[in-house]
């Protein structure tokens, strides 16, 4: 039999055998900027069809959750540097090749962007809470009582609140690089050939979307505001399945490295994370209830949506993983 | 001036001296490496073919390390050698992600650490640390664009190949076979 055997010397730590320099940080990363990235859409996009009074908590209550994402998003990358002190050579230079300079950019106009469109809503906030959750607004009235309590703060609020609609196409527009970076992040990598693929960037996209829509379902109390969202998930469950096709076919048509890297999930070591976590409980078991309370079966809205942000979180988690294991051999 | 290197794969004995030679010469820390050798046995036994191959950063001239990197950390110098500004270097690992020859490791000081060419040395006309020690002179270093220096004629002379080409890396790390 043929046989070839390479030995090499080199063991350096994270990076022999198996290349595992990213942990969990960065898919944690890449989920939050997805999330977040979905919320701002759907707030931009229902903003400018008129319909803020229709789709409360897409338009003014969820986007209250994108600067928490993004913060927490960037800390965790922050988490993943290995020279920390020094993270702001990131904001020392635009380099447009490397997407995670881009990224950092892109991040640090949606932050305050977000935080400006969330301060326009802030009174109705504590309204909505002051009717429907007093509990909750007892502990939290101080906090309106400091935002408030400032002319400046408020001129600016107002002032704001009047360009809500320039705000809206800047985010819907921000929202779509944030969502396809958190792809093209990995893609550009063609070192490993699971990234390699120009497929990720709009998967990563349709899948932060559909993570967004999945929050607003959760945090709705309008059965209207619901069923079309759950609608909308739906229809992006079916393009994210499509991708992930897709890919699959991509691979298996191209090299050998990209067909061993289909392999791996084709029977190899990550096929039952994938499939199962990813694929089934993220998707089709989402999809398949989505369907039922399309057809008028009620059910509890936190299980789908559950399981459309779990499935998200995997998808990042695996694909990080798996893309460090998939190599060149030579 | 375009420095490679060029290694005689029929003349390495895979003694590991260029490994030692390097992690003396850098300071390199205790269970890294920069350099690394691999021996590679194909064919059916009996007819067995053997390559010893000292490997290290390709100092490649379209180097994905180099666009990957967000801070210009990871840039080309003198003679398109490829190096690591340590306190531009964030950590973030993608110059390591985006290496296919995986010649990179983050250093436990933090920053991302790899192979110089010893440019520190050469800087001084002399040759890199791996180059000079190697007992069976397998290894050669020099200018490509001119083309009297010891790796043009050596390369002029003899079959040589780089790794993973179909990356498109374009390394300056050639393997005389
Ligand atoms: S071998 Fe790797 S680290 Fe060296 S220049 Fe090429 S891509 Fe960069
Ligand atoms: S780890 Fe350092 S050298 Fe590598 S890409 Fe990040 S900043 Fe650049």
């Amino acid at each position: 039999m043929k046989e070839e055997i390479i030995v090499s010397g080199r063991m350096n730590p994270n990076i022999d055998p198996v290349l595992h320099v990213w942990h969990w940080e960065i898919p944690t990363y890449l989920f939050l900027g997805g999330l977040a990235a979905g919320i701002m859409f759907f707030a931009g996009l229902f903003y400018i069809q008129g319909k803020e009074n229709k789709f409360r908590s897409a338009v003014k209550f969820a986007p209250f959750l994108v600067p928490v994402a993004l913060g927490l998003g960037l800390f965790a990358l922050f988490l993943d540097l290995t020279h920390k002190w020094y993270f702001w050579q990131l904001y020392t230079t635009i380099k447009l090749e490397s997407p995670m300079s881009w990224g950092a950019w892109v991040l640090m106009i949606v932050t305050p962007l977000s935080i400006i469109w969330s301060l326009t809503y802030t009174q109705e906030l504590f309204d909505h809470w002051k009717m429907n959750y007093p509990k909750i607004y007892k502990r939290t009235k101080w906090v309106e009582k400091v935002i408030f309590k400032y002319k400046l703060i408020r001129n600016f609020i107002s002032g704001a609140a009047q360009q809500r609609k320039t705000m809206a196409w800047v985010m819907i527009f921000m929202a779509i690089i944030l969502g396809i970076y958190t792809g093209i992040l990995l893609s550009a990598f063609n070192a490993r050939p699971l990234w390699n693929t120009s497929i990720l960037g709009p998967l990563f996209l349709v899948s932060g979307l559909s993570t967004g829509a999945a929050i607003i379902m959760w945090l709705s109390k309008d059965s209207v505001e619901r069923k079309y969202f759950s609608r909308i998930d739906l229809m992006l469950i079916g393009i994210e399945l499509f991708l992930i096709i897709h890919m699959f076919m991509g691979f298996m048509a191209s090299t050998q490295v990209q067909i061993d890297t289909a392999q791996m999930f084709l029977g190899g070591e990550f096929t039952l994370t994938f499939w199962v976590f990813v694929v089934f409980m993220g998707l089709v078991l989402p999809g398949i209830l989505e369907f039922l309370e399309f057809k008028g079966y009620h059910l509890p809205v936190f299980i789908p949506a559950f399981l459309i942000l779990f499935g998200g979180a995997m998808l990042r988690i695996i694909m990080v993983e798996a893309g460090q294991a998939s190599r060149y051999l030579y | 001036m375009r420095y490679a290197m060029a290694i005689d794969t029929k003349k390495c004995v895979g003694c590991s001296d260029c490994v030692v030679a390097c992690q003396t010469e850098h300071n390199v820390p205790i269970g890294y490496c920069r350099d690394w050798v691999v021996e590679v046995t194909d064919g059916t036994y009996p007819v067995l073919e053997l390559e010893n191959r000292s490997e290290r950063c390709n100092h490649c001239e379209n180097s994905p390390c180099v666009r990957c990197c967000p801070t210009g950390a990871s840039h080309y110098s003198e003679g398109g050698i490829v190096l690591v500004t340590k306190h531009e270097c964030i950590g973030c690992g993608a110059c390591i992600q985006s290496c296919p020859y995986d010649a990179r490791y983050t250093h436990p000081e933090g920053y991302v650490d790899k192979c110089t060419f010893c440019n520190d040395r050469v800087g001084k006309g002399m040759q890199p640390a791996c180059v000079a020690v190697c007992p069976t002179k397998c290894m050669y270093f020099g200018d490509l664009d001119n083309p009297n220096s010891e790796i043009s004629k050596i390369l002029a002379l003899r079959k040589h190949k780089t790794l993973i080409p179909e990356a498109g890396t374009q390394p300056h790390v050639y393997f005389l076979i």
